[in-house]
């Protein structure tokens, strides 16, 4: 294939991507009204002042909760996959490194985990938490996010080809116990990997709706997707909410977006650092 | 209320269909059939704490007024999406895993599914609830009770009540008398098409409007004599309506758009569509969807099928049911009752959340009384009253209802597409609808 055509190829695709967030962010810049009476892609005239008048309602609006919801998300997310990596990121180096009766086995049994969504899981799971009395708690939503398969298999890929055997027995020689040599010496090899499975992690718990919508009834702990729903859901009841659903996908989407980029930079530094000389 | 029904609610369906098979094969429908006879229902010894789950905004200032009066029976409101989009489906997991809240709100065409599947307290033997049935609009009564004896499983909270909505500027520039009839309804498509406007839309996902226009027709989709179910999709008077609106599609006379998008509320807010015949809370949609044209719309009563009738539908509403497991039935009932009856209450619930309360004091309301702005001052409130007034008391829904919706709807969808017609939709759904029922041990009959 020629190069334009490709970038024709690549230019539509980036153009079908981009327009949904694009009307996103100009359809936030207006009233309940101006949405349907206004041009869709286009911005209006008082486009600034009704942005951050819509930001001021969606923060204020029903005590601040939107502002809760996404304290919520970041804590499920955020703690979720930092605790999610380094479970992953042991697990797998143990399945790597360690030689082990049954390890394939563990290994096969967590990589079927890939293969079956979340979302088939979810109604076991509130099942069983409701057994332990855990339901409409922050443990509901917590807890499971910190399983990441697709984790363990990335971070023992990763650990097999980038820590090389010779400097665990460096590591050993010098007296180095096996926790304190995964600590300072493998996890700093297998970093892309790690930060690889973090944003995964991050993106898999900040989208996650299922899971929520099931195990929680007390909006002060919605994630920030379920909360939006919940609004939408309800907008033939209070019209007002339609802008401030709007606004608030927008905001939701920052922080994924700032996720990616401050990640970005380890990541691609992290590639080639990975390598034995 | 209505219902939305998205992907998610097909992941719902999909995975709800799982548990039931896995967790409640066994013969619970049956089991829920016979089982009608009243539990005890005593006062609890102490103070007691309620669950309570609804998504009507507000809803939470409400019961703070009840919480405020009654330090032994204390309510905490728990919310979600609304129901079809999510919190049935949790209150059956709930129900399932024996920690359901003590109250939910049900909209009425959910009920009898959630009779079928053994979810509901009966609350008949309860203070207060059996003397209250003169305190609601009839029919609303009627869907509480399945019609069975001694047996109350929820209490009315609110209803929609049918009328048209139409712009008064329009029809009165271009001449045209307001339809008060279907055929007059018919003819005045006609010349509104001729002014390159419609009269109205049809909305082909809101399968629960078009049992509205069946209802006014009385029409039955189904009927349960307390052993099996009985249904009639494709009834004499539910035929009527669909090759009514089928003769109005096919002669292009009604837009087709989805119902409730931006595209919708645009057609009205630019005066594409010339009326609306939708239930009382559709007055808030309209106004907010179509700013642009405040007070130029008026309210009348549905068009007849017979001159001189006054025969209204219903779409909507919902009830306050105290889901089975709670362990405070008759502290639950109490506040169902105070919530759906309680002068203050019913006006905060409308101010806040806009429900048109099922309890028959609501014309009393100050909230109905005037007249409103956006109707050109026309005390549309009246007319709503009436029309609550002129619902058949003996409609039923089935127990598999948003099935059927869905079933119909794809239906509707095809024959707007182009293929087959609004009368095929029924008949198909007539078949799914009792294949589902057979499918989840519902006795049929045939």
């Amino acid at each position: 294939m020629s190069r334009s055509a490709a970038m024709l190829i690549m230019g539509v695709f980036t153009l079908y991507f981009l327009t949904p967030i694009w009307w996103l962010l100009t359809t936030s810049t207006k009233t309940g009204g101006e949405i349907t009476s206004t041009a869709p892609l286009w911005f209006t005239a008082d486009s600034l002042g009704t942005f951050f008048g819509n930001l001021g309602r969606l923060f204020t609006y029903g005590d601040g909760l939107f502002g809760r919801w996404l304290l919520n998300s970041a804590l499920y997310a955020g703690v979720g996959a930092l605790i999610g990596t380094i479970i992953a990121a042991m697990c797998g180096y143990a399945l790597a490194k360690y030689e082990f009766r049954g390890r394939e086995a563990i290994f096969n049994i967590v990589l079927s985990g890939v293969l079956v969504p979340a979302t088939a899981l979810a109604l076991p799971l509130f099942l069983i938490f409701s057994r332990v009395e855990l339901t409409n708690t922050m443990w509901a939503v917590f807890l499971p996010s910190l399983v990441s398969p697709f984790g363990v298999y990335l971070a023992r890929i990763y650990a097999a080809a980038s820590v090389p055997g010779e400097l665990l027995e460096a590591a050993r020689l010098d007296g180095s116990g096996e926790i304190r040599t995964f600590f300072t010496v493998s996890t700093r090899l297998m970093a892309p990997a790690l930060v690889t499975i973090f944003l995964f992690q991050f993106v898999a718990i900040w989208n996650n709706f299922f899971l929520p919508l099931i195990m929680l009834r007390d909006q002060a702990l919605f994630p920030v997707t379920l909360g939006l729903y919940a609004w939408n859901s309800q907008i033939s009841q209070i019209p007002e909410l339609r802008s401030l659903v709007i606004v608030g996908a927008l905001v939701s989407i920052l922080p994924l977006i700032i996720a990616f980029l401050a990640l970005q930079r380890f990541w691609s530094s992290g590639l080639g650092a990975g390598g034995v000389k | 209320m209505r219902a939305h029904y998205g992907k998610v609610t097909a992941a719902f369906a999909m995975i709800s269909a799982l548990a039931l098979s896995g967790c409640s094969a066994g013969g619970d429908s049956s089991e829920a059939q016979a089982g009608a006879e009243a539990a005890p229902c005593e006062a609890s010894d102490g103070p007691v704490e309620l669950n309570f789950t609804t998504w009507v905004p507000g809803m939470d200032k409400v019961v703070e007024l009840w919480n405020a009066d009654n330090p032994d029976i204390q309510v905490t409101v728990q919310t979600g999406p609304n129901g079809n989009s999510g919190t049935y489906q949790n209150f059956f997991n709930q129900i399932q895993a024996g920690n359901a809240p003590d109250l939910g709100q049900i909209e009425y065409d959910a009920l009898p599914n959630f009779r079928v599947q053994d979810g509901l307290e009966n609350i008949a033997g309860c203070e207060g609830v059996a003397d209250a049935q003169d305190q609601f609009v009839d029919w609303t009564w009627g869907q509480v009770t399945f019609g069975e004896e001694d047996s109350v499983y929820a209490i009315p909270q609110d209803s929609g009540p049918m009328a048209m909505y139409y712009r008064a500027d329009l029809f009165e520039q271009a001449g045209i008398e307001v339809p008060t009839t279907w055929e007059e309804y018919a003819a005045a498509a006609e010349k509104i098409k001729a002014q390159g406007s419609y009269i109205t839309n049809f909305p082909k996902s809101d399968v629960n409007w078009f049992a509205g226009m069946v209802w006014q027709n009385g029409g039955q989709w189904f009927a349960n004599d307390g052993e099996s179910w009985d249904v009639n999709l494709t009834s004499p008077e539910s035929e009527e309506v669909a090759t009514y609106w089928q003769d109005l599609l096919s002669k292009d006379l009604v837009s087709t758009l989805p119902s409730f998008s931006d595209e919708w509320n645009a057609s009205f807010n630019e005066g594409q569509q010339w009326t609306w015949v939708s239930a009382v809370w559709g007055a808030t949609t309209l106004s907010s969807g179509a700013p642009d044209t405040a007070g130029k719309w008026a309210v009348a009563p549905m068009p007849q099928w017979e001159d001189g009738e006054e025969a209204a539908g219903n779409w909507g509403g919902s009830s306050t049911a105290v889901l089975k497991g709670s362990e405070h039935p008759a502290e639950a009932a109490k506040f169902a009752l105070w919530l759906n009856t309680d002068p203050e209450a019913l006006a905060l619930a409308n101010e806040l959340g806009g429900l048109y309360p099922a309890a028959k004091s609501a014309t009393d309301l100050e909230a109905f009384a005037g007249g409103v702005d956006y109707y050109g001052g026309q005390k549309i409130y009246d007319i709503f009253a009436d029309a609550s007034a002129n619902v058949n008391p003996d409609f039923t829904w089935g127990p598999t209802m948003t099935q059927t919706y869905t079933d119909v709807s794809d239906g509707f969808g095809a024959a707007i597409g182009g293929s087959g017609t609004l009368t095929d939709a029924l008949e198909n759904g007539q078949q799914k609808t009792i294949d589902s029922l057979k499918s989840q041990s519902i006795p049929v009959s045939e």
